[in-house]
C-alpha cells in the first residue's frame, strides 16, 4: 500500500551576505568560504525570482562572467555545470572552483580584470509548509499538478533532489511505488530536464506527461 | 461584489492566491505593524495602501501607522535621503537632534501598540530611530529600506547605522543597496498593484479625455517621464533628450510628478525645469496632486514611450507601472531600473540624454519593435513585480526572521 502523496509548498527568501567580488580571483576566494546555501541560491534560486531570458547562461556565476567580464569561454564552461547531478553542494562548489582555477591558469590578465559590476553573494532561507492536499493515485496527482503553486513544483521537482533518495524528484519516486504499470510514466518524468527552463514551463511539461498516461490520454 | 483576493486571482491565477492563504493561515494570530512617515505621495505609501487591505482580507491582524513631524524634521529626513543616495554634505547637528526628538515623541505616542506587536516593520530612515525608545519591545523589529544606499555619504550612514543595527533584520530592494549590518539582510524587490487607480485598465473614453484635458495631439507621439521633481530623476536631461529627438521627428513631452509631504526640494526643481523649457507648447509640465493616480495612469497609457532617466534610483516603481501598461521604458542605468529594463526586451538602459534620444528615435521608427517590447514588458511584470509576489515574500520573511539560523524552516 503506497502512502498518499502529501503536497507541500515552499517559499524562498533571499538574504544578502555582504560579500561580493569584482575579479575572478576574488570570486574564487569567496567561493572557498561562502555558505553552501549561497551555491544553492546562485544555481537554483533563479527559478524563483525575477529574471529575463538568459537561455545560454542558467546560473548566476556564468551570467556575471559573461555580463561583467565578457569572458565567454569561462561563461560557457560554467553554464555547462548541471547542478542536478551534484547531490552534495560541496561537490558542486568543488567543480565550480576547479573550472574557475583552470581559466585563471589560462590567462595572466583575466584573473585581475575588474568587472563592470560586482557579483553579490546571496543566500536563501526556504520555508516549507504542508498544503494538506493528499493524493492517492498517480492519476489524481496528474490532475492536481496544473493547480500546484510554482513553490510546490520547486519543492517536489527541484528541491527534492537534495533529500533522500538523493537526486530524485518526488513525483517519479512516489509513482514508482505503484509498480510496473507506471514504469513508463516514471521514466518520462525522470527525463524532464529541470535546469534549462522556468517553473511555469516545468509545470506544463509535468502536466503533459501525466495527461499522456491518464486513461484515454494516449500513452 | 468580488473580494480583493478574487480580483487578484483573475490576474495572477488561483495557485498564487491559494499559496498566500496558506501562508497567512500559518501566521496564526500574530499582530503586524507597519510604520512610515506619510500616507500620501511616494512609493512606500502607495505599496502600504494596497498591501494592508490585502493582508487584512487574508485574516492577518495588521495595523499601519504614520509618524508626525514638522518642517525641520522632514528637512532633516530629506537631507538624509539625499546623502544616503550619495550626495556629500553634512546634516547640521541641530537637525539630527531634532530628528531624534521627533522619533522619541512618536515612539511615546505609539508605545502601547509597538511594544506588544509581534512584528514591526519600520519603513525608511524617518521612523528608524524609534527603536531606541523601545527597550521593552516584545516582537521582531524589521527595518525596511526602500532607498539605494549602495554608495552613501559615510558620516550620515554611520549615524543612521547606529539605530538600524539594533533591528532584528533589515529588508532591501536589491543586494547592491544593502550595507553590512549585524543581522540578516533580506532582499525583497517592491511591487505594483494592478487594481490600484494608477494601474487599473482605463476605457478608450477616459484616455480620450486625457488628450483633451492636457491639450495633447493624439496624432503625434508622446514621450513621458512620471516622477517627483527631484534632481536624481534628471528631468533636465529628459528635456534635453526631447529636444534632440524633436530635431528629427515630431514629438510631445510630458513631465508629470506628484509632490510628497516629505519632499520640500520638489518645488525648487520644478521651477528650474519650467525655466529650462520656456514657452515650448509641446512640453507639458504637470505638477499633480499626490493622489491624482488616474491621471498618471492615463498619461502613461497614452504615451508611446516612458522615460525614467534617473541618475540614482531606489527600485523605480514608475518603471514597473509603465512596463505593466505595455510601454517600453528608457531608464537610467542605475538601481532597480537595471532589474526591470532589459535591453531589447523591455526597453533600453541609457546613460546620457543623447543615448535616450537615440533609443526614442529608434523605437518611434520601428513601431513593430515598440509593440513587441511592450507586450514582453507586461508579462515580465505579471510574473515578477505584482503585489501578490511582494506579499508572499513579506509573509515568508516573518517565518524566516523567527528562525534566522535555519536555511530550511519546516512548518509541517
Amino acid at each position: 500500500m503506497v502512502e498518499p502523496f502529501s503536497v507541500r509548498d515552499c517559499a524562498l527568501i533571499a538574504i544578502a551576505t555582504g560579500q561580493y567580488a569584482y575579479t575572478l580571483t576574488e570570486l574564487r576566494d569567496r567561493l572557498e568560504i561562502i555558505t553552501p546555501s549561497c551555491i544553492y541560491y546562485h544555481f537554483w534560486g533563479g527559478l524563483l525570482r525575477p529574471k529575463f531570458d538568459n537561455p545560454e547562461y542558467q546560473n548566476d556565476f556564468a551570467i556575471w562572467v559573461y555580463q561583467g567580464l565578457r569572458d565567454k569561454p569561462l561563461a560557457e564552461r560554467m553554464a555547462l555545470i548541471d547542478p542536478s547531478k551534484y547531490h552534495d553542494l560541496e561537490d558542486l562548489r568543488g567543480e565550480l572552483i576547479d573550472i574557475l582555477e583552470e581559466r585563471i591558469d589560462e590567462s595572466e590578465l583575466l584573473p585581475w580584470m575588474k568587472a563592470n559590476q560586482r557579483f553579490y553573494f546571496v543566500r536563501s532561507q526556504t520555508v516549507v509548509f504542508d498544503t494538506r492536499v493528499r493524493l492517492d493515485t498517480p492519476e489524481r496527482l496528474g490532475e492536481h499538478i496544473p493547480h500546484m503553486s510554482l513553490g510546490s513544483v520547486f519543492y517536489h521537482f527541484i528541491d527534492a533532489r537534495r533529500r533522500p533518495p538523493w537526486g530524485r524528484d518526488d513525483f517519479s519516486h512516489w509513482v514508482t511505488g505503484f509498480g510496473d504499470d507506471y514504469a513508463e510514466l516514471v521514466e518520462q518524468i525522470s527525463q524532464i530536464d529541470p535546469y534549462f527552463t522556468s517553473l511555469v514551463e516545468l509545470r506544463d511539461e509535468l502536466t503533459h506527461v501525466f495527461a499522456a498516461h491518464a486513461p484515454g490520454g494516449g500513452a | 461584489m468580488a473580494t480583493l483576493l478574487d480580483q487578484y486571482e483573475q490576474i495572477v491565477g488561483t495557485d498564487v492566491i491559494d499559496q498566500l492563504r496558506q501562508l497567512a493561515k500559518l501566521l496564526g494570530g500574530k499582530r503586524i505593524i507597519h510604520i512610515n512617515s506619510t500616507k500620501a505621495g511616494g512609493g512606500v505609501a502607495e505599496i502600504l495602501h494596497r498591501i494592508i487591505p490585502l493582508k487584512k482580507e487574508l485574516g492577518i491582524d495588521t495595523v499601519w501607522e504614520t509618524i508626525t513631524g514638522d518642517a525641520d524634521f522632514f528637512q532633516c529626513t530629506k537631507l538624509m535621503h539625499n546623502t544616503l543616495q550619495g550626495n556629500r554634505f553634512d546634516i547640521p547637528d541641530y537637525l539630527l537632534r531634532h530628528y531624534e526628538a521627533v522619533n522619541r515623541e512618536n515612539a511615546e505616542s505609539l508605545r502601547g501598540l509597538l511594544e506588544e506587536a509581534d512584528v514591526v516593520f519600520i519603513h525608511d530612515p524617518q521612523p528608524a530611530a524609534m527603536i531606541e525608545s523601545m527597550p521593552a519591545r516584545k516582537g521582531k523589529w524589521i527595518w525596511r529600506c526602500h532607498i539605494d544606499v549602495s554608495s552613501p555619504y559615510r558620516p550620515v550612514w554611520k549615524y543612521l547605522r547606529d539605530f538600524v543595527r539594533g533591528y532584528d533584520a533589515s529588508v532591501w530592494s536589491l543586494s547592491e543597496f544593502a550595507q553590512r549590518l549585524p543581522h540578516p539582510m533580506y532582499l525583497i524587490p517592491p511591487s505594483i498593484d494592478p487594481l490600484s487607480d494608477k494601474n487599473i485598465d482605463l476605457s478608450p473614453e477616459e484616455l480620450e479625455k486625457a488628450y483633451t484635458r492636457w491639450g495633447l495631439d493624439p496624432e503625434r507621439p508622446i514621450i513621458t517621464q512620471i516622477s517627483r521633481f527631484d534632481r536624481f530623476k534628471d528631468p533636465l536631461g529628459v528635456v534635453r533628450a526631447y529636444r534632440l529627438v524633436k530635431e528629427f521627428t515630431p514629438v510631445q513631452l510630458i513631465l508629470a510628478g506628484g509632490g510628497a509631504t516629505d519632499d520640500p526640494e520638489g518645488e525648487e526643481v520644478f521651477n528650474e525645469v519650467k525655466t529650462s523649457v520656456g514657452d515650448d507648447p509641446d512640453v507639458h509640465i504637470l505638477l499633480l496632486p499626490p493622489d491624482d493616480n488616474l491621471t498618471i495612469n492615463a498619461l502613461q497609457r497614452i504615451s508611446d514611450i516612458i522615460l525614467q532617466k534617473s541618475t540614482r534610483e531606489g527600485f523605480g516603481l514608475t518603471v514597473t507601472e509603465a512596463l505593466w501598461k505595455g510601454k517600453p521604458v528608457l531608464g537610467g542605468d542605475t538601481g532597480g531600473i537595471r532589474l526591470q529594463v532589459v535591453n531589447h526586451h523591455t526597453g533600453f538602459l541609457v546613460n546620457t540624454p543623447e543615448g535616450a534620444a537615440l533609443r526614442i528615435r529608434y523605437l518611434l521608427k520601428r513601431r513593430e519593435k515598440l509593440e513587441e517590447m511592450g507586450q514582453k514588458a507586461m508579462e515580465f511584470v505579471r510574473e515578477n513585480f505584482l503585489i501578490t509576489r511582494h506579499l508572499r515574500e513579506y509573509l515568508t520573511l516573518i517565518f524566516a526572521v523567527a528562525n534566522e539560523t535555519q536555511d530550511r524552516i519546516e512548518l509541517l
